[in-house]
């Protein structure tokens, strides 16, 4: 990074911090940040789209999709969350490979299944065995986004179920009695009220999300908690910058950056709540009209 | 059918244009100076070199992967990664499950580090030792209570905070740790000799890749580059071939 870093032992005090915390081993750990950032970004929406088709077959009049949407809540729910993870991210993984198998080796004869092995022929790997390591990295960021959008979309799909339910009987009533059909009531009057019903539960689920991050070190991403850990212990001089234990540092840093963003979530989530409770026929809505006024 | 077949092999045939197949190399990084993440944030250490010479010898791409200690053997068999190259030792209990080329450490001596020299390390005492290594088993045999850990450093941790009265491990990894301590750390003096020496492990349907690394191992052996190497990463007292 800076000029005079390339000596890293004859430097001393900040000189020496400021290169030590530039290396490319924490650069790791920055752009790591961006990862969990990142996963957020797209695991929550994701989620939220896997919740509201769930909270909708749940809902439905036809029989199949009401058990797929409920069967679909009732497994994830059920199941514990690492057990999930260990779980779902072996099985899609061997699942893509084995079909990716099917159609590519047709003529494979030897059992996919050795024994504790796992073999498919080396053209189904996905990905390759000879792409390069970002695309497996890639791959592995792909199927935490996966397997965190499942997990966080059945819990989803259980709060919009909830919210749908709540929004007032008579509020649709009165929209089927302007002659509007399922849908239109669907669309105009019960997914518009029904945010304020379900934002206690969604904002508690995005809590639980920033907290869960840490999980992606269980599926091989190098998420903050990984680098953290390693760039904290305790390093000889067979490394450029030997130092003693920093792991107490290196979490400090982590609960600072948790407690933070969780503060911040709150205050944007505070918001939105005023803002949807606005107009409506809730205890909070009722409340600012009469300040208003 | 046909025309998929001739571009999938074309693809095979322009991919490996180089001659040489890509194999993923997979290590711990945690365990200097056998295997470790430098500075720069890549794969280090004496395994690296030699790994890395190996797949020159062979003429084959290698390229590095880590894993968690815990699940380094599981995620070989479902074909994450093509080896293990992590200071594994050879032993009957793994052999079992995967296969391994002949040694490239030989057989070296695992030793106890301890705050004292007088510190317990039989019966009534508390030892730590990464999960899953030789070390470990052999510790919960020797009647001392056994404190596992998932990686290297935070065994040795345990010492230094008081949760155990002595850590177990190679004595090379544990060595340097001892020298640099400025005294806080001390070596004891029996060491134990443990496994069969350290050697690559592989997938057991992989019989072609074993017999190519087991060649390009014999060939160092015979020229002493091997010995040249170890000496180099593990100082002119280590045992050599």
């Amino acid at each position: 990074m800076f000029a005079y870093c390339a000596d890293p032992k004859s430097l001393e005090g900040l000189a020496w911090l400021a290169c030590y915390l530039t290396t490319g081993k924490h650069m790791g750990l920055y752009w790591s940040f961006g990862t969990v950032l990142l996963l957020l970004a797209i695991t929550a929406p994701v989620a939220l789209a896997f919740g509201f088709v769930g909270a909708m077959a749940a809902r439905s009049p036809f029989l199949p999709a009401r058990i797929i949407g409920k069967g679909y809540t009732a497994m994830v729910r059920g199941v514990p969350d690492i057990v999930f993870f260990l779980f779902f991210v072996i099985a899609l993984d061997q699942g893509i490979e084995w079909l990716n198998h099917q159609i590519r080796c047709p003529d494979w004869t030897e059992p996919i299944r050795q024994g504790l092995e796992f073999r498919v022929c080396p053209q189904a790997k996905v990905p390759l065995g000879s792409s390069p390591q970002y695309v497996h990295q890639l791959y592995g960021f792909g199927l935490a986004v996966m397997t965190f959008s499942l997990v966080f979309g059945a819990f989803a799909a259980n709060v919009l179920y909830g919210a749908m339910q709540a929004v007032p009987r008579a509020q649709l009533e009165t929209a089927e009695a302007y002659g509007m059909n399922h849908a239109q009531v669907f669309r105009r009057i019960l997914v518009p009220q029904m945010w304020v019903y379900a934002l206690p539960g969604l904002s508690n689920l995005w809590m639980i999300l920033i907290k869960a991050t840490p999980l992606l070190f269980l599926l091989g991403v190098q998420d903050i908690v990984y680098w953290a850990r390693e760039l904290g212990g305790a390093k000889t001089s067979a490394y450029e910058y030997p130092h003693p234990d920093w792991r107490l540092y290196y979490f400090l840093f982590l609960l600072v950056f948790y407690l933070g963003f969780t503060k911040l979530s709150e205050i944007v989530l505070d918001r939105l709540t005023a803002r949807l409770s606005r107009g409506q026929a809730t205890a909070a809505g009722e409340a600012m009209r009469k300040a208003g006024a | 059918m046909k025309k998929l077949l001739i571009a999938t092999a074309l693809v095979a045939l322009t991919a490996g244009a180089g001659l040489a197949q890509t194999v993923r190399m997979g290590t711990e990084g945690a365990y200097p100076p056998y295997n470790f993440i430098n500075d720069k944030g890549e794969v280090d250490g004496f395994e690296r070199e030699l790994g890395d010479t190996l797949c020159a010898k062979a003429g084959l791409t290698c390229e590095w992967v880590t894993n968690d200690w815990d699940s380094i053997i599981p995620n070989l068999q479902s074909g994450n990664y093509d080896t293990i190259i992590a200071g594994m030792s050879i032993t009957d209990e793994r052999d079992k499950v995967i296969d391994f080329t002949q040694n490239y450490i030989p057989p070296a001596a695992s030793a106890y580090m301890a705050l004292t020299a007088d510190a317990k390390i039989g019966d009534g005492a508390v030892v730590a030792a990464q999960i899953g290594t030789i070390q470990a088993g052999y510790v919960a045999e020797s009647g001392a209570t056994l404190l596992e850990f998932a990686t290297p450093d935070e065994s040795v941790a345990a010492v230094k905070n008081g949760e155990a009265d002595a850590v177990f491990a190679d004595k090379d990894y544990l060595a340097p740790i001892a020298a640099e301590s400025g005294g806080a750390l001390v070596m004891l003096p029996n060491d134990v000799p443990l496994g069969g020496g350290v050697g690559m492990g592989l997938r057991e349907s992989d019989t072609e890749l074993k017999a190519t690394f087991d060649a390009a191992i014999q060939s160092m052996k015979d020229d002493g580059s091997l010995n040249v190497m170890i000496k180099k990463w593990f100082g002119e007292d280590a045992t050599t071939f």
